[in-house]
């Protein structure tokens, strides 16, 4: 798990006035799954396209298994792709779709035969040999596609928002499969979304981009409950995200109000932003919690209420499986680790953090 | 639905008058003699040696043609389909251009480009080189053929080409094809329907114009087409005339069925 598998060295690539990456690095080791998480135009893409050769980068390298790739054509490459819109060869069947990398290495008859077999199998589409592609409902091609990626063994399987064109259910479905055939093929995936819970659920690794800038890297538990800056925890999930002032180690100034944290080394007084997750937040009877203020809104979600409550100016989303009907006075209370400090951005690159909206 | 229908009926109505009534005229006049009598002698004039030598070298010229078309127009429109937009729409445009100028005009500019003592014989003389002696031959007819229906070509070949999703491309690159065998895999299968519609669009006017036989051949050099035009023209015989457009039909329908079964059921392109 620790052998690093593919090495992004300082990677720069701009398209006419827009810079795309900037300096980029980033490492993926071998059999890790992980997600480049990112809006629109945040270089993910880019990033991928420049794995799988079908950019080349202005600067930098790509290091893949210890040798220098930058310069290889799509086809010396020892991985293969997923696209977004399956890029299935419609003048073929699925078989003569799977077989396709295969035929060019000039693998034999009953080698192919094997492989179409064990593919099919494997993305749960048996039998499916002789059908055309447009017979296909959106999330069979799209097994399609990820059969005839990795009948040809490749190290790593890319994919570029595979999911995207799915609806809800069948992404959900397909998010299991993934990661079962991760887990069956044990090879290294590297995959693209824009989509936060798909990043969630899949990844071993999410790195989190914006505008061509790496945000923060980690485990899902790390990006969810620690976001490093506002840009993260905006991003990923719902979240109260307040100006406040770090008062001194484990004193946080929330709204003129004081709350007790667990986050040191900020210095005293130094402005922060604070990220609190709705289902974070309880309410109690007025005068209880840290600050009193009055429902405003509730909505029903099914698994749980979204209230926003208004307290010292700030319309706070909660989160909570208890319903407080609008009107309601209610006081807020957080417990100090569900408190997360985070520090403002101050150089020109940092601000590449801040929330598009 | 009635008040539907009835939107169609200017249609119907074009279609018989212009298209249906005409059409069985031309089988009544092929059937029939001078007399009004039924008789197959005007179908077996195409087996005078005469005709039968027009025809062969239609079909052989027009086959050229296309072929010709065919191998200029590939690349041309490959190149097209790669271009940014507002490239393409330019290099398009003069390609279309000729288009708009009328069709005798263009093929009489060529007979007097290539004439014995025309403009391009002019210009090789005054650099010493060899007259080049085309006028009145087939490579002539030819190359006003290519001339004349290139764009044909070109046209269908771009739209199917630039609808070709560029990850399919990608994803046969990202398979392990080099760019040889992901044109000759992908590509050029997938580009089949627009290759047939070009086919269709080039061979069926090349093989029945007689302007152009008859302006840069000479006259010399007669097409089926022309054989035709005199019988309606020269020779006033309507029935003949008829008799030999109603084969040239068949042999149009033929070549086109033949075209069509080797393409692998893509469906409605030329058919």
């Amino acid at each position: 798990m620790s052998n690093k598998l593919i090495d992004f060295q300082n990677i720069s690539k701009t398209y006419g006035m827009q810079t795309v990456l900037d300096d980029f690095n980033l490492y993926i080791r071998e059999n890790e799954f992980l997600t480049l998480l990112g809006p629109s135009g945040c270089g993910k893409t880019t990033t991928l396209r420049i794995l799988g050769g079908f950019e080349t980068p202005d600067a930098g390298r790509v290091i893949f298994d210890g040798k220098d790739i930058t310069d290889l054509p799509p086809n010396k490459r020892q991985l293969n792709t997923v696209f977004q819109k399956y890029a299935l060869f419609t003048h073929m069947t699925i078989a003569e779709n799977i077989a396709f990398g295969l035929k060019i290495k000039n693998k034999s008859k009953q080698y192919i035969h094997d492989k179409i077999k064990y593919a099919l199998k494997l993305v749960n589409l048996d039998g499916y040999e002789n059908r055309m592609p447009d017979s296909l409902s959106g999330g069979q091609q799209q097994r399609i596609a990820i059969a005839r990626a990795i009948v040809n063994e490749p190290k790593v399987l890319l994919l570029d928002e595979p999911l995207g064109a799915l609806d809800l259910k069948l992404r959900q479905d397909m998010q299991y499969e993934l990661i079962r055939l991760k887990n069956e093929l044990g090879i290294t995936f590297l995959y693209v979304t824009h989509d936060q819970e798909e990043a969630l659920t899949m990844s071993d690794t999410i790195v989190v981009m914006n505008q061509g800038y790496i945000q923060q890297i980690g485990t899902p538990e790390m990006i969810y409950n620690e976001p490093e800056n506002a840009f993260v925890a905006d991003f990923i999930g719902e979240s109260n995200i307040i100006s406040a002032t770090m008062v001194e180690d484990r004193l946080v100034k929330i709204l003129g109000v004081n709350f007790p944290c667990v986050d040191e080394g900020f210095g005293q007084n130094k402005p922060v932003d604070v990220v609190i997750r709705p289902e974070d937040i309880d309410l109690l009877k007025p005068g209880e919690g840290s600050i009193d203020g009055v429902v405003t809104h509730l909505i029903f979600k099914g698994v749980h209420y979204e209230m926003e409550v208004m307290a010292n100016n700030y319309e706070w989303l909660v989160h909570s499986t208890d319903m407080f009907p609008v009107g309601t006075q209610v006081s807020i209370h957080v417990d100090p680790f569900d408190i997360q400090i985070m520090k403002k951005p101050e150089s020109e690159d940092e601000e590449a953090v801040n929330i598009e909206e | 639905m009635k008040s539907k229908r009835l939107l169609a009926g200017p249609y119907l109505f074009w279609s018989v008058s212009f298209v249906i009534i005409p059409l069985l005229v031309i089988v009544y006049y092929a059937f029939t003699s001078d007399g009004g009598t039924f008789t197959l002698a005007n179908l077996s004039q195409i087996t005078t040696p005469e005709n039968l030598k027009a025809l062969g070298i239609s079909l052989l010229l027009s086959f050229i043609s296309t072929l010709v078309c065919l191998i200029l127009a590939y690349p041309l429109a490959m190149i097209l389909s790669q271009k940014q937009v507002n490239q393409t729409s330019f290099i398009v445009l003069i390609f279309i251009l000729p288009m708009w100028m009328n069709f005798l005009l263009r093929t009489m500019a060529w007979q007097t480009l290539l004439e014995k003592n025309g403009v391009i014989n002019s210009i090789l003389g005054f650099l010493h080189l060899p007259a080049l002696e085309i006028i009145n031959t087939p490579y002539a007819i030819i190359l006003g053929m290519v001339y004349n229906f290139l764009p044909f070509m070109v046209l269908p070949i771009y739209n199917v080409l630039i609808k070709i999703d560029p990850n399919v491309l990608n994803a046969a690159r990202d398979l392990g094809a080099n760019p040889v065998q992901t044109f000759l895999k992908v590509t050029f299968p997938l580009s089949i329907p627009g290759v047939i519609s070009g086919i269709t669009m080039v061979f069926v006017p090349a093989l029945t114009t007689f302007v152009i036989s008859d302006l840069l051949g000479g006259g010399k050099i007669l097409l089926i087409g022309n054989v035709i035009e005199q019988s309606f023209k020269q020779n006033s015989n309507w029935h003949v005339g008829s008799g030999l457009s109603l084969v040239l039909m068949i042999f149009i329908i033929a070549s086109m069925a033949l075209v069509a079964k080797y393409d692998k059921g893509e469906g409605g392109t030329a058919f």
